[in-house]
């Protein structure tokens, strides 16, 4: 028996010509294509957005593309503040200039001019290199017969911001509040105007497309998640870091790689996320199929309070609603409130369930993705573990 | 003409004077003054032309766009679930002693704030914390006494 069937990858860290030599090779073969052609591969090469959502992103370009406004927007989402992710932190230092390629590809096949990495303020350490790069990056693509550039905003500390109608909302100056949808982004976004917007990895995953084919890129992953991931791990695991996998793995092989030989659940895709009980792993799949994941993989082993965990989730999120939606603003609060009662024997155990009715509520009636996900992480760790939320 | 008042006409000068360029001057004010004063917002309105209720409530919204006087260094704990688990009461207690302040909290001196934040983007090396805008990782109290005495001395 194979001891282990994850498959390492390399395609988004690696090395390539593609942007190296200071030249971008790349958008020199690029920009001999049409733009149909380019977002026709894209949609073949089956590749689902990084950031989580997972919408494909030919489509989306496509969308974009369809409209004849003479001023679109390309944005890139480099605003993660998901808890226990930091793959965009890699990527935006190790190999930014794939980033920037990948905008620019979507610029010419929309027909935009303009790009806007809205960076974290956390990642405000980075922006001195990045400009750095943006500046030769610039004049390249110039030569190359690109009318296209890059500017880098930066955020303030604020989660919801990394939701895409919140962003667009903080770089028109304003409260990052979620707006409703429709329209979409790609109807109207910053400014009221055409926009795509895509997480940093996506961007770099269509530059690699360009570079290798959608052939090769097909190879990995499966029917439903084309690819490969790059991955925040971080917990009890003797290997914190950043790792590039093929999607659709058994979250069972992950742990035997990644776990310390005691673990007790993983929480896949942050915060918002789901939390996978031990019992759970040998039938769980790490993908669009599965469990999805913008990359966040906290391993928690049986020296862990899954209450302690839950209760830190749910602070995090009642500090971070925005407090437009009524469901969220409040329902956050009472989740945290309720939890803390029902471990002090305030409220008796029923109450996790009226708790859990509270959740689905929050789910279907919360505006934004924010809210709506509250209900992941509190549905699957109350369920699992029960009995540490009580006793 | 106050010096808060040259500070934001040259600030909006540079990035211009439109609704868009609100958040990029906040962000440079508190960068100079550490904070928002009453003053500072109430000119910025002036300035872009919108009410100063939009310029106080865009800058209440971000956590890093402080309303109240900090300090020169703004330390930022990380307070993820990972960084508790690694340790972060122990970076916390140490600051605390060091610093002589609570959480929340600013020196006598005005050189240092200590603050918590949701997770930085470090879960890899917690514990964690931002000075200003740098980061500082795989903390240890002893490294965290060091960390701020260099500070310190600058």
């Amino acid at each position: 028996m194979e001891s282990n069937n994850l498959k390492k990858t390399d395609i988004i860290f690696g090395l390539c010509n593609c942007t190296s030599n200071k030249k971008y090779p790349v958008l020199a073969e690029v920009i001999q294509k049409t733009p149909n052609d380019i977002i026709t591969e894209i949609i073949d090469s089956g590749l689902k957005g990084r950031g989580g959502a997972g919408f494909p992103t030919g489509l989306k370009w496509k969308f974009a593309a369809a409209g004849n406004n003479p001023e679109k927007y390309v944005i890139c989402n480099a605003d993660e503040g998901e808890p226990g992710t930091f793959k965009d932190r890699e990527i935006l230092l190790k190999v930014a200039g794939k980033v920037f390629a990948g905008m620019a590809i979507c610029g010419y096949c929309i027909n935009a001019s303009k790009g806007y990495i809205y960076l974290r303020g956390e990642y405000k350490f980075m922006l001195p290199g990045l400009n750095k790069a943006l500046l030769e990056f610039h004049e390249i693509i110039k030569e190359l017969g690109y009318n296209f550039t890059i500017k880098i905003l930066l955020g303030s500390g604020a989660y919801i911001c990394g939701e895409e109608t919140s962003l667009m909302e903080s770089m028109e100056g304003k409260r990052g509040e979620p707006r409703n949808k429709p329209p979409f982004p790609v109807a109207e976004g910053f400014n009221n105007l055409p926009t795509v917007i895509n997480n940093v990895e996506t961007f770099v995953n269509v530059t690699m497309i360009q570079k290798y084919g959608v052939e090769e890129f097909k190879k990995l992953g499966t029917q439903d998640s084309r690819g490969s991931k790059v991955f925040s791990i971080s917990g009890d695991t003797p290997n914190s870091g950043v790792y590039e996998l093929e999607l659709g793995m058994k979250l069972s092989d992950f742990v035997e790689e990644y776990g310390d030989g005691d673990t007790k659940a993983v929480q896949v895709g942050g915060a918002s996320g789901f939390c996978v009980p031990r019992k759970k792993f040998d039938e769980t799949i790490i993908g669009f199929e599965g469990v999805p994941t913008g990359g966040s993989m906290m391993l928690f082993n049986s020296s862990r309070s899954m209450y302690n965990v839950l209760s830190n989730y749910l602070d995090f999120f009642a500090e971070e609603s925005c407090g437009q939606c009524t469901p969220c603003r409040v329902g956050c609060q009472q989740l945290v409130q309720g939890i803390k009662a029902v471990k002090k024997g305030v409220k008796d155990e029923e109450y996790l369930d009226t708790l859990l009715k509270l959740s689905e509520s929050i789910k279907i009636t919360a505006k934004c993705g924010l809210g709506q996900s509250v209900a992941n992480s509190f549905f699957s760790i109350v369920t699992n573990f029960k009995e540490e939320m009580i006793y | 003409m106050t010096e808060v008042q040259e500070m934001i006409i040259n600030l909006a000068n540079k990035h211009g004077s439109g609704r868009e360029s609100l958040i990029p001057i906040l962000q440079a004010i508190v960068e100079k003054q550490n904070f928002l004063s009453e003053e500072a917002m109430n000119e910025i309105a002036e300035q872009l032309d919108i009410s100063a209720a939009q310029v106080f409530g865009t800058a209440s919204f971000y956590s890093f766009l402080d309303t109240k006087p900090r300090g020169k260094y703004i330390i930022r704990v990380c307070k993820s679930i990972i960084a508790e688990m690694k340790g972060k009461k122990e970076i916390i207690k140490t600051l605390e002693n060091s610093l002589k302040i609570k959480v929340g909290q600013t020196t006598s001196d005005k050189m240092f704030s200590l603050l918590e934040t949701n997770d930085i983007g470090w879960s890899d090396q917690e514990p964690s914390m931002l000075i200003n805008e740098i980061p500082y990782t795989n903390l240890t109290p002893e490294k965290v006494i060091t960390i701020i005495n260099e500070y310190r001395s600058k």
